[in-house]
């Protein structure tokens, strides 16, 4: 579950945009509200903080890829809610509302397309469908993008967005932990690149497995990069959190990321780091 | 649970008649054989009432067999490998080369600790990022030197400190993970106590996955489900249903192959009978799997992990 400290240093869950329709939203660093309008404009950056809100697959897909070049790939499957799991609410409950929210299938948003012309699979995920976990529905589309990539020799992308595992799928979504990093083995076996974009939140499962096995592993600024959720680390171990504990500037200083950029220098990163591995340049 | 009260009492008399027999010659034999029978039904009773959240206690219990006195139990001959060679040794994730039933196989396992000390020097047997890069360590020594490879997991998950952020936790399970499933050597899981989540997986995504009856493999304890779904401590018990952690739901969703049988009780009633069916498990999936060629092997693990919980893989064995 994504966690943050909010200004007066307690930690409070982020609620991701529930729908579309509201014209105003809150700016979850200085609280701030912004026209929705007026946000697009600016790539989605609180004009009066710098924070970063939330793009959502669509949005990130679009940042980053040539202009019409994005064909998607998805294999098309839900959650068989394997579980049959209910808490609060049932599980297949969760699922209909997020669908309907983001109109994906589940978290992740996979398809082919150009950056400056160079061919890629970019697999974004979605951090408001229940909070960019991975459960079985992810697991499969990483893995097939992955086999896909090492099959057609095409770099792989991936933009984490992500709380985590999948708990709502239990055993099934641990699982997709191995499952996504077997197939990135298989990537790696075929000698074809693999970039990460870890941006706000990469943590948990998704981040212990395929998301830390990248080649080029770039942090957006304002992410938050971390096994842990901090209220987990002082609540088990009484430890006091140090001042930007798991921003990206803290992952790159402990070795964790080889870059972070702005979101408005994401797709140039992208475009050179792509270019470097593949021993040429486009364009 | 239920009656450990009354259960204990009776243990406690049992032990009583014992020392009184073997100290004053009086033959107390048959009320010993009475009441142990009284303690066995009561025990069954008290096991078959048994709700998920019990068992997470009962694999959870002080007194489960663990850690190295198992392996000390289970295996001959061995002998410790410390040290990442990066920096430090995590004494909650161990390991070394050992002899199984006459075959030489690299064990890695947890270690909680039983005295007060020992657990808070290994966290209860939450491993640091020291810890998974020491399992690499000796993975790679088990490829190398032909070794298979048995993981015994029991943890209630990797470390969640400030130093093991700073070192990329992460990071070290995911490439433990890789690892593993790049080994060409057989690998054997044996979940004994709890499998906790990262710290679980991170060892233990080998050939084929074993769990001990009572033993639990998790994505979330239970409290951390019951907290964040439930938002409701209370919710402890229902969380640890809803999460089907144990291993009978698990062997029907396919995610393991054999369920170990305990003494009823539990596997610390009689750790002597517990070590010996881990012992007779590990050595049958250990010699089944060295009779498959290791490309065949190591095709076998892919496919299992790539099906693994896949939403085509379940329509196709619906259909
Ligand atoms: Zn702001």
């Amino acid at each position: 579950m994504p966690i943050r400290r909010d200004d007066r240093g307690r930690y409070v869950e982020v609620e991701p945009r529930r729908t579309e329709e509201t014209a105003w939203l809150r700016c979850r660093e200085c609280g701030e509200l912004v026209f929705r309008r007026k946000l697009k404009e600016s790539n989605h950056i609180c004009q009066r903080c710098g924070a970063y809100f939330f793009l959502t697959a669509h949005e990130r897909v679009t940042s980053l890829v040539d202009e019409d070049s994005f064909e998607p790939l998805g294999l098309g499957a839900t959650s068989l809610d394997p579980l049959e799991f209910v808490d609060r609410r049932p599980y297949q409950e969760r699922l209909e509302e997020a669908q309907a929210i983001t109109g994906l299938n589940d978290a992740i948003l996979v398809g082919r397309g150009t950056l400056d012309g160079c061919p890629l699979v970019l697999a974004v995920m979605d951090f408001r469908f229940i909070g960019g976990s991975m459960g079985q529905v992810v697991g499969d589309e990483i893995a097939a993008a992955l086999e896909r990539c090492a099959q057609e020799e095409v770099p792989f992308v991936l933009v984490v967005a992500s709380g985590g595992a999948r708990v709502q799928e239990g055993m099934v979504s641990l699982l997709q932990m191995a499952k996504t990093v077997a197939a990135r083995n298989v990537l790696a076996e075929a000698a074809v690149p693999f970039i990460a974009v870890l941006t706000y939140p990469s943590s948990g499962g998704m981040l212990a497995s395929v998301g830390s096995l990248a080649d080029i592993t770039i942090a957006e600024q304002g992410a938050m990069i971390g096994f842990a959720g901090p209220r987990v680390i002082e609540q088990t171990t009484g430890e006091r959190l140090p001042a930007g504990f798991q921003t990206a500037s803290f992952a790159l200083e402990h070795g964790m990321v080889d870059q972070v950029v702005t979101r408005e220098s994401l797709r140039a990163e992208l475009t050179r780091a792509l270019s470097v591995l593949q021993g040429g340049s486009h364009g | 649970m239920a009656d450990d009260t009354s259960i204990r009492a009776l243990e406690e008399k049992v032990a009583e008649l014992r020392t009184m027999m073997e100290s004053g010659g009086v033959d107390l034999s048959e009320e010993i054989t009475l009441l142990e029978k009284k303690l066995f039904a009561l025990r069954r009773e008290q096991y078959a009432r048994m709700s998920d959240w019990d068992r997470v206690k009962l694999a959870r219990h002080p007194e489960r067999p663990r850690g190295s006195p198992l392996v000390e139990a289970v295996a001959e001959n061995f002998y410790e490998l410390r040290g990442d060679r990066m920096g430090g040794d995590d004494p909650a994730l161990r390991g070394g080369p050992a002899l199984l039933d006459g075959r030489r196989i690299m064990i890695l396992f947890h270690h909680r600790g039983s005295t007060r000390e020992q657990q808070h020097a290994c966290r209860f047997g939450m491993a640091t990022p020291q810890g998974y890069r020491k399992a690499i360590r000796l993975m790679n020594i088990a490829e190398r030197l032909r070794l298979p490879l048995l993981s015994l997991v029991d943890t209630p998950g990797a470390y969640p400190g400030v130093q093991s952020e700073e070192q990329n936790i992460a990071g070290a399970i995911a490439e433990s993970i890789s690892r593993t499933l790049a080994l060409d050597v057989p690998t054997l899981t044996v979940i004994l106590g709890e499998g906790g989540s990262g710290g679980a997986i991170a060892i233990a995504a080998t050939d084929r996955v074993l769990m001990m009856e009572n033993a639990t493999y998790s994505v979330i304890s239970p409290e951390g489900a019951a907290a964040i779904l439930w938002k409701d401590p209370q919710a402890t018990p229902q969380a640890a249903q809803a999460l089907r952690l144990t291993a009978p739901p698990l062997m029907e969703l396919g995610l393991i192959d054999q369920i170990i049988a305990e003494p009823v009780g539990g596997a610390h009633t009689d750790p002597k009978s517990t070590a010996d069916e881990l012992r007779t498990a590990v050595s049958n999936h250990l010699h089944e799997l060295s009779s498959i060629p290791l490309d065949e092997l190591r095709a076998l693990r892919y496919k299992r992990y790539r099906n693994a919980g896949s939403v085509r893989a379940a329509a196709d064995q619906r259909g």
